[in-house]
């Protein structure tokens, strides 16, 4: 789990490892990749429209607790992925900004829907052209608001960061860098 | 049952002492778990019991109505489907009333009874969620998991009638883009046949549910006059007693053909709220069943070429068409002056559209009467003196929906 | 009750206040002068014409006229014989300011607060008058006409691009 390029798997082999009678030998860095990918527990922050079709996510028909997101967790300590369902106003920048940087190592951020990507169709004084001004972000979702499936295909693809990146992250200058640029100190 | 009067509360006081080292304040908001949307509330508390709060709000402004001034009248309609998303229709529907009747123009019964059958079903669509997420915020969660299967065979009718699921810009000014298909047919006569029975299980779980009740019962009450005063309209202000309902009141698009009762409640608190819904779900089904089997014959869109798009294939061989085609997209159609006001019944009460136009190719002033922003004043009023579960039960039962309440 | 009945009770009432009156589309709309507004919805609301419900306030800016640049507009609907009216009050730029309508309904306390915090109009009487959908610190009112929709400060649109 070191430079590999993230590439989106749709069934859950085993990673590579050295196997015998009663015992399986890998790296621990696959099993951690592993665990963190099928376990991610969202925040979501829904705030209009995309919310509906993130509820809409979560519920029976397309069910996104089989990828791991059982539980929503509300509270950004307990959470992995942030995910920015709607339009973000400029009074709520400060806010959004703040939950982030409440939430603890690994996480990545998904921007849900065209309002969160680049402030859709609202090109207003009072709307915040994109989430990316003030937080990073991981995965972008594009639509308005994009269809249940298109939010899956977005976690696949966190799900896909979640096992490639190393460990450590977090520790490279480069991640540093870019957080610095955003003005979020650690 | 629950005393809620305040000056009760600060009178087991013995000191003014006593009272400020007790207080505290709880933030309720902006994302929270239960404020499903994004507003505010500043609680000062003392334990559990509420004594003040103020509201923020303006969380997620988009300044629809200054965008309104910028765009033409078929463009508007992408907007008004983002106020109240969870019914984007009935929006979209009043939008062209709105604007059929500032240009004078009457759209054939056929027309009528197809919007009918739309509107009712995204006022079941917003009630399901509404109900479900009452459910969900007392402990039931399994009532919204099962009624969101529900909303899914609604979003398939939109998908067959305009193609999109949930903000679906549906219709036209003066009717709709292309007739029902056979698809259509199939899935609302398989929704009628097998919904109600569904439906049924959902209000076995809830409604004379032992522990519903009492969470329900007596929270959250607002008297009816005390709810006119502040401009309740809708499911809220039909549960405190008052039967106004826009579609009986004023009608349009037909409703007076149709029979159906209005439910009323008594004691505006969040239990007659929840039945109040309910019991709407059942009428809308009733007028559903009415207007499908009684849809009329003839021409789904009225006679307006210079607001309705026409067929394209006319566009490539006929010169009027292609000259409408080209005056429409470009938006360069002409508009009589005036001003009116439209309201239709939305989910959440009347919602009304008052419109300025100045013959120009957009309006010169568009203002959206939104229900949510003005009930949503009557909150504080509602939940001093409870505890805070139980006002966690009434916002959610009031269903305010963040895009109504700012947009 | 009729738009003539109601019109001629209006005038009859407060013959100097009313300045002219139409029917556009039907409904009646009345415009009245600034300072007796509140007279006038008062006795809308309290006589037997009976208009308990006050549908909604809002906001209008004409910059043509300098002397009636500024609008506010009230819907008011009496719920019992449905009759619905319209009730305008203009005024300049420099005076403006017109009377709260919280204590006759207790719905205007946000109505009035949208439009003050859209157009500047300071209602005289509102308990608390401040910003409720802007920022505190936008600093200007943004409804009014010569403000432009879009934020001026932002680099990543180009807005030849997009025909602006």
């Amino acid at each position: 789990m070191s430079d590999k390029k993230p590439v989106i798997i749709t069934d859950a082999p085993a990673p590579e490892g050295y196997e015998g009678e009663g015992f399986f030998a890998t790296k621990l860095s696959s099993v951690i990749g592993m665990a963190r990918k099928y376990s991610l527990w969202p925040l979501p922050f829904a705030t209009s429209c995309c919310g509906i079709e993130f509820m809409a996510t979560l519920n029976p028909t397309y069910d996104a607790s089989r990828f791991g997101m059982e539980r929503n967790s509300f509270s950004p300590r307990q959470a992995d992925m942030l995910m920015v369902c709607g339009t973000i106003s400029k009074k709520l920048g400060p806010v959004l900004k703040e939950v982030y940087t409440q939430m603890a190592e690994p996480k990545w951020v998904v921007a849900v829907g065209a309002c969160a990507s680049s402030g859709g169709i609202f090109d207003t004084y009072s709307v915040l052209q994109g989430i990316d001004k003030i937080i990073p972000v991981d995965v972008y979702v594009p639509g308005c608001p994009p269809r249940p499936e298109q939010i899956i295909e977005g976690v696949m693809q966190v799900q896909a960061l979640a096992e490639s990146e190393s460990i450590r992250r977090r520790d490279t200058p480069e991640y540093q860098a870019l957080l610095d640029s955003y003005n979020i100190s650690n | 049952m629950k005393d809620n009067s305040l000056s009760n509360i600060l009178n087991q006081y013995e000191s003014k002492e006593q009272i400020d080292g007790q207080l505290y304040t709880l933030n309720l908001g902006p994302t929270h778990p239960a404020t499903h949307g994004i507003f505010q509330n500043v609680l000062t508390m003392d334990g559990e019991r509420i004594l003040h709060s103020e509201q923020t709000v303006g969380y997620i402004h988009r300044a629809f109505e200054k965008i309104s001034e910028r765009r033409n009248f078929a463009q508007i309609t992408t907007l008004t489907d983002r106020m109240n998303y969870c019914s984007a229709p009935i929006n979209n529907i009043g939008w062209h009333m709105t604007v059929e009747k500032l240009i004078g123009v009457e759209v054939p019964k056929r027309v009528d009874y197809m919007r009918v059958i739309l509107m009712e079903l995204a006022r079941i669509g917003d009630h399901l969620i509404c109900n479900g997420v009452t459910g969900m915020d007392s402990g039931a969660i399994t009532g919204l998991t099962y009624m969101f299967i529900e909303r899914e065979r609604i979003y398939d009718m939109y998908e067959q009638i305009c193609g999109a699921r949930m903000t679906t810009n549906m219709g036209r000014i003066g009717g709709f883009e292309r007739d029902l298909t056979p698809k259509f047919h199939e899935l609302i006569k398989d929704f009628l046949k097998t919904f109600p029975p569904r439906f049924q299980e959902f209000c076995n779980l809830l409604e004379r549910n032992r522990i519903f009740m009492d969470r329900t019962i007596g929270t959250g009450a607002i008297s009816a006059e005390r709810a006119l005063s502040y401009g309740f309209t809708g499911p809220n202000l039909r549960a405190a007693g008052v039967d106004y309902d826009v579609r009986v009141a004023q009608p349009y698009s037909s409703y007076q053909d149709f029979d159906f009762i209005i439910p009323v409640g008594t004691a505006g608190d969040t239990y007659d709220r929840f039945m109040v819904r309910q019991q709407e779900i059942w009428e809308s089904i009733k007028i559903i069943k009415q207007a499908y089997e009684n849809l009329p014959e003839g021409p789904f869109h009225a006679d307006v070429p210079e607001f309705y798009l026409p067929e394209k294939a006319d566009v490539y061989q006929k010169m009027e068409a292609l000259i409408y085609h080209f005056k429409i997209v470009m938006g360069e159609t002409d508009v009589p002056k005036g001003e009116v006001y439209h309201a239709v019944e939305g989910g959440n009460g009347e919602l009304g559209f008052y419109l300025v136009s100045d013959g120009g190719r957009s309006p010169y002033r568009l203002h959206f009467r939104r229900p949510c922003f003005i009930y949503y004043q009557a909150y504080p009023e509602m939940i001093t003196g409870s505890v805070i579960s139980d006002a966690i039960v009434t916002m959610c039962s009031m269903n305010i929906i963040a895009g109504e309440l700012d947009a | 009750m009729t738009n003539e009945f109601v019109l001629e009770a209006i005038t009859r009432e407060f013959p100097d206040s009313v300045i002219s009156s139409s029917e556009p589309y039907g409904m009646l709309t009345v415009e009245i002068k600034k300072d007796d507004i509140k007279k006038v919805i008062h006795y809308l609301k309290d006589s037997s014409l009976e208009f308990n419900f006050l549908t909604d306030i809002c906001g209008i800016h004409y910059p043509e006229t300098p002397e009636k640049e500024i609008g506010v507009i009230y819907h008011l609907h009496n719920m019992m014989t449905n009759f619905r009216i319209r009730l305008k009050v203009f005024m300049s730029r420099e005076n403006i300011e017109v009377d709260s309508m919280v204590d006759l309904y207790a719905g205007a306390n946000w109505m009035e607060r949208e439009t003050y915090d859209f157009y500047g109009i300071k209602f005289k009487g509102h308990p608390d008058l401040r910003p409720i959908l802007n920022m505190e610190d936008l600093g200007y009112h943004p409804m009014l006409k010569e403000y432009k929709l879009e934020d001026g400060t932002r680099t990543d649109k180009n807005d030849a691009m997009f025909g602006r």
